[in-house]
């Protein structure tokens, strides 16, 4: 974690227990039980068990999968409400952007590929409620009158695919063969043959994938030679005075609004403390461009000075 | 009085360091750096988080009385600075109190036996206990843990409260719809002096016209004067209580029973409905009458 110039004029978190001034009680009480001691948590389960984080705790990479899981089936309900507090309702722009500058959808009217093979291919990972699909397809029917474009959401998660299909309803793609949505662990996506994806998206998502590098490998093989890759995820900011403040807000603002909203300020906590262990725009860039991508310019695009950036890569032709 | 003249002196290095040497109740931290926990689940919190905390969770819990965690999240928040400290000062300053918080019990399904309490001889504590919770459709797993509070110690008396809040409804009859609780929080109020309890007495603004009239001109005036002459409720060691006549336990606390919501209102209900009916069979009839 990034130690601030407070922290390094003060004593380190072992000393100030050690230091702490006795007070005198009218009895000192000892419990008989172990009710309110201070546990050390243990989390992993054998030593040659590789660990990974989820959030700012280690845990056995096995597991992680499980707790991340658990927060976002806790989460779903209240998911959409959540965001627009969080985000004061600006992750709704950046959805739009990354949407627009994506620009899906081709006409077979006015394009000679498009008439070969109409609609795009498109797969949207984690992308369970479905916020990017629906962006997606409203992009291609209404700027491109593209009703051929088909859109698959994927999610490991069944209670946000539940929210996803929910919402759909409301879509007019719910009854159409336009929107598909399966149950997936983006690391293995056996069900999608390879090179048949003209785009790959991942919004919000790739933070909680036990490999990331594994989901990047799993994203080159589906998509098709020339076909995007393109990423929306948290990233660090850049201006430091604003970093300040929207560290402040993470960690402070945004469990306690995930406690008053949602009844569950834990979810919160882990997800500010991912965002923070999220590599910044140039490593995952780099782990882009390892997974064997070409990344256009300087690869990403900050969004509110960084908050988010988009990052993309195009699957070289052979 | 201590803890504000500490926050309030000077910058100097000497004072610095003793600050920084505090526990979090009166050491300034900054949310990017919060001292470790006091004990499992413990979040310290800032003073603003924690009046945010307690403005957000009041108006939440106003607005959907359902959310129990907010209701438990404003009692934490408002419990400090002085609340808790007396109400552990209660404990300490009684025996059966000292034992409690040297035992730390806590009241969950499995430490209390369900079909061991049904067993029971009517008119004891245990059964009484057992009664309400299988009346009301409540278990004894319902409650929220500690984790605002700092200090350990009167984080466990918050938890004692919350857990113990079931016996108080055993204790005093009281049913687990709104009116009940608004009731019981009164009560729980004169007896704890706890601010939530106080607070929550607001949600007197969702009840009836009928139940608001009940609530000021009965149960009111009962919670007040029976919580602030009755002996001090956390105090009683309930695990070896379960056993004990439930109207000797109240005698000795000096409690009275109030009268029993439930019936007065199934009473009412029953009697607005024969009137009802009366009133139907008397337009019907004067309906043939006209034919």
């Amino acid at each position: 974690m990034n130690q601030s110039f407070r922290s390094l004029i003060r004593r380190p978190a072992n000393a100030h227990a050690l230091s702490r001034p006795q007070y005198r009680y009218y009895a000192i009480t000892r419990p008989r039980f172990q009710h309110f001691q201070n546990q050390p948590s243990s989390t992993s389960s054998s030593k040659d068990e590789r660990t990974t984080h989820f959030g700012f705790e280690t845990v056995a990479e096995s597991l992680k999968e499980s707790r991340v899981g658990a927060v976002f089936s806790s989460v779903a309900s209240s998911y959409d409400t959540m965001n627009d507090l969080m985000s004061l309702g600006i992750h709704r722009l950046w959805k739009d952007h990354f949407v627009r500058s994506l620009n899906p959808g081709s006409n077979s009217t006015t394009s000679a590929t498009a008439k070969a093979q109409p609609g795009w291919k498109i797969l949207d990972i984690a992308g369970g409620t479905g916020d990017i699909a629906f962006r997606l397809l409203d992009h291609a029917s209404t700027i491109h009158s593209d009703h051929s474009t088909h859109v698959t959401v994927a999610d490991i998660n069944p209670e946000m695919l539940a929210e996803g299909r929910k919402r759909a309803l409301q879509t007019p793609y719910h009854n159409s063969d336009q929107l598909s949505f399966v149950e997936t662990n983006a690391e293995d996506l056996t069900m999608i043959p390879s090179n048949s994806i003209d785009l790959y998206t991942v919004a919000f998502g790739i933070r909680n994938f036990t490999h990331k590098d594994a989901a990047l490998r799993e994203a080159s093989r589906v998509l098709k030679p020339g076909g995007v890759f393109a990423c929306l995820e948290f990233s660090k900011v850049q201006n430091p005075v604003f970093n300040e403040v929207y560290k402040r807000w993470s960690f402070s603002a945004i469990p306690l609004i995930g406690q008053l909203v949602a009844g569950d300020r834990d979810s919160y906590q882990y997800l500010v403390e991912s965002i923070e262990k999220f590599p910044n725009q140039t490593e995952f860039r780099d782990m882009i461009k390892e997974a064997g991508f070409m990344v256009p310019g300087k690869g990403w695009e900050d969004l509110t000075d960084g908050i988010a950036a988009i990052h993309k890569g195009v699957k070289p032709l052979p | 009085m201590l803890k504000r003249s500490l926050a309030q002196r000077s910058w100097s290095t000497a004072r610095f360091g003793s600050l920084l040497a505090a526990p979090p109740e009166i050491r300034l931290f900054s949310v990017l750096n919060r001292p470790p926990p006091n004990y499992e689940g413990h979040v310290p919190l800032t003073t603003i988080e924690r009046g945010a905390l307690a403005v957000g969770s009041a108006l939440g819990s106003l607005l959907n009385p359902r959310r129990h965690d907010l209701i438990a999240a404003l009692g934490e928040a408002t419990a400090t600075p002085y609340f808790i400290y007396r109400l552990r000062n209660a404990m300490l300053a009684s025996p059966t109190g000292r034992r409690i918080l040297r035992d730390r019990p806590r009241i969950t399904s499995q430490t209390l036996s369900m079909p061991y309490l049904r067993t029971l001889p009517p008119n004891t504590v245990g059964r009484t206990y057992a009664a309400w919770l299988d009346r009301e459709g409540v278990s004894p797993d319902t409650r929220d843990q500690v984790r605002y509070i700092d200090n350990e110690e009167c984080a466990y008396v918050m938890q004692r409260y919350r857990e113990c809040h079931d016996f108080s409804h055993a204790l005093t009859g009281l049913p687990v719809f709104i009116e009940g609780e608004i009731a019981l929080k009164g009560f729980e109020y004169a007896n704890t002096l706890l601010p939530m309890t106080g607070l929550s007495l607001t949600a007197v603004l969702r009840l009836k016209k009928a139940e608001r009239e009940r609530f000021f001109s009965t149960y009111l005036p009962w919670a007040l004067a029976n919580g602030f002459k009755a002996k001090e409720v956390i105090n009683v060691y309930w695990e070896e209580q379960l056993e004990t006549d439930v109207d000797d336990l109240r005698a000795e606390l000096g409690v009275e029973k109030p009268p029993d919501l439930r019936d007065t209102r199934k009473m009412l209900r029953e009697k607005r409905k024969a009137e009802k009916a009366a009133k139907e069979a008397k337009d019907r009839i004067g309906g043939l009458k006209d034919a």
